[in-house]
């Protein structure tokens, strides 16, 4: 890649803080660093990663609000986890997540489960019992 | 709490560039594409069963750590590694190092970093930074990636230390605790070039190195029938982004590597190491255009098995290109 076709294809990825460094070499072929604030197919893919995360978080917020699943599912999804990576931050095995899924389950979990759920997931225990 | 004065220079990796930072800071001089040599950080993998958030993961360098420990045996330098029970502890001794005014390199996890934007935040547990002080309860933070120093909360500090998951940081830190002043880079680089050409080469296993563009490539191909569209055009923009986003220096770490080879061209005089830089920068090239290619197909969703064929076709270049060149590359005479 030479200096001068390192892309400048902005979006608010980036949020204007990080520049990304990319290495090209200048017309007499040596490397040097450039700065870029961004890639269109990189952009692109970022972009779709980012919807399909949210196509998910809105079905756990529906399959909620539904009576379906716990509100842990909701958070679980809007965290970016998975069950194996929440039952390592709760301490639990992942039956026992999936089980905690379940609403009527849910509704009868000890304050203190709760806390460790919350705690995951950054929110107070308030928070957690409602999925808006 | 005495200042440390820490140089902080911007790079594109953040292991390299945090072993570029620490080791200037000790006197050595050591550029980022020198360490990511040295260190043989060169490498190319497909994992179909190691799925990230549902996708198959596809890297082009080397697990984590790996760089660091290479080039810290290869130029001799001895570091203090340590892990933590407890992120009580972990952030004690963290105070302890730095009030004796060392700055101290941590293993984080991306996504409790606020200095990030937003849209980079995913659960990758691997980031290195660099701790080089104390300002009014903050932590003065290098992070490589970064085009200037930033600050820190314990308390996000502390999350991201101790994320869960895969690899788990478990609050790891490190610091030199002996650096030499002068290297003899001939033999360090040496080693570095040829453990990478093993790494590419010769690992008997399809996922991995040239034969892992390859298996990736013929993957690929059938996507679309395999996983459906959607998924598909998913699977594909992960490829890219593992190639093209921050921390690769574009085209999945070879030109960082051909950087490398520029200047270790220099150093040892070696005009054939000069050639291979020439070369890479080449294949980077035909990388890139795999990108931007796959980048369309994504953006236009078509299902059109046409589309992945060529895409398939482009990495089976890649895959011939860079099989010569590291065949060439390890008979290269240092």
């Amino acid at each position: 890649m030479k200096k001068d076709e390192v892309p400048q294809d902005g979006n608010n990825m980036h949020n204007g803080v990080v520049k990304q460094l990319f290495y090209a070499v200048d017309d007499s072929g040596k490397y040097t660093q450039v700065p870029s604030v961004g890639w269109e197919p990189e952009n692109i893919a970022m972009a779709q990663a980012w919807e399909d995360v949210n196509e998910k978080v809105e079905k756990a917020r529906q399959r909620v609000l539904a009576g379906e699943t716990s509100p842990i599912a909701y958070y679980m999804e809007k965290q970016l986890m998975n069950v194996s990576l929440l039952a390592r931050y709760v301490g639990k095995f992942q039956w026992q997540v999936k089980r905690h899924m379940k609403p009527a389950v849910f509704n009868r979990l000890s304050e203190r489960m709760l806390h460790r759920y919350a705690a995951a997931f950054k929110i107070s225990v308030q928070e957690l019992k409602q999925v808006k | 709490m005495s200042e440390i004065q820490f140089n902080h220079v911007q790079t594109a990796h953040c292991e390299s560039g945090v072993i570029s930072n620490l080791f200037r800071h000790y006197g050595l001089s050591i550029s980022e594409p020198m360490a990511f040599g040295i260190g043989a950080g060169i490498f190319f993998g497909h994992l179909p069963f190691l799925k990230v958030h549902g996708v198959p993961g596809t890297t082009y360098r080397i697990w984590p750590g790996a760089i660091f420990q290479r080039v810290c045996k290869r130029l001799g330098a001895s570091m203090q590694w340590q892990r933590f029970s407890s992120p009580e502890k972990a952030m004690q001794e963290l105070d302890n190092v730095i009030g004796r005014g060392i700055p101290v390199g941590v293993l984080s996890s991306v996504y409790y970093l606020p200095y990030f934007p937003p849209s980079y935040r995913f659960h990758f547990n691997a980031h290195n930074l660099v701790i080089y002080g104390k300002h009014e309860g903050n932590y003065l933070v290098s992070d490589p990636v970064m085009d200037t120093v930033t600050e820190i909360d314990p308390v996000s500090l502390a999350a991201a230390r101790f994320a869960k998951g895969f690899p788990e940081p478990k609050g790891k830190m490190y610091y030199p605790l002996q650096v030499p002043q002068s290297v003899s880079w001939e033999k360090p680089i040496r080693q570095g070039i040829d453990q990478a050409c093993h790494y590419m080469l010769k690992i008997p296993f399809s996922p991995f190195g040239v034969k892992g563009i390859r298996f990736l490539a013929k993957r690929l191909a059938h996507y679309p029938e395999k996983v459906g569209e959607r998924r598909s055009v998913l699977y594909l923009g992960n490829i890219i982004r593992m190639q093209e986003e921050i921390g690769t220096g574009g085209a999945g770490f070879r030109f960082i590597y051909a950087a490398f080879l520029q200047e270790a061209a220099e150093l040892l005089n070696n005009r054939e190491l000069a050639r291979l830089s020439q070369e890479l920068t080449r294949i980077g090239d035909l990388w890139r255009n795999f990108a931007f290619n796959a980048g369309r197909v994504c953006k236009n969703r078509a299902v059109n098995n046409v589309s992945y064929h060529e895409l398939s076709e482009m990495l089976m270049q890649c895959a011939a290109a860079e099989e010569i060149f590291f065949k060439e590359l390890s008979r290269v005479k240092i």
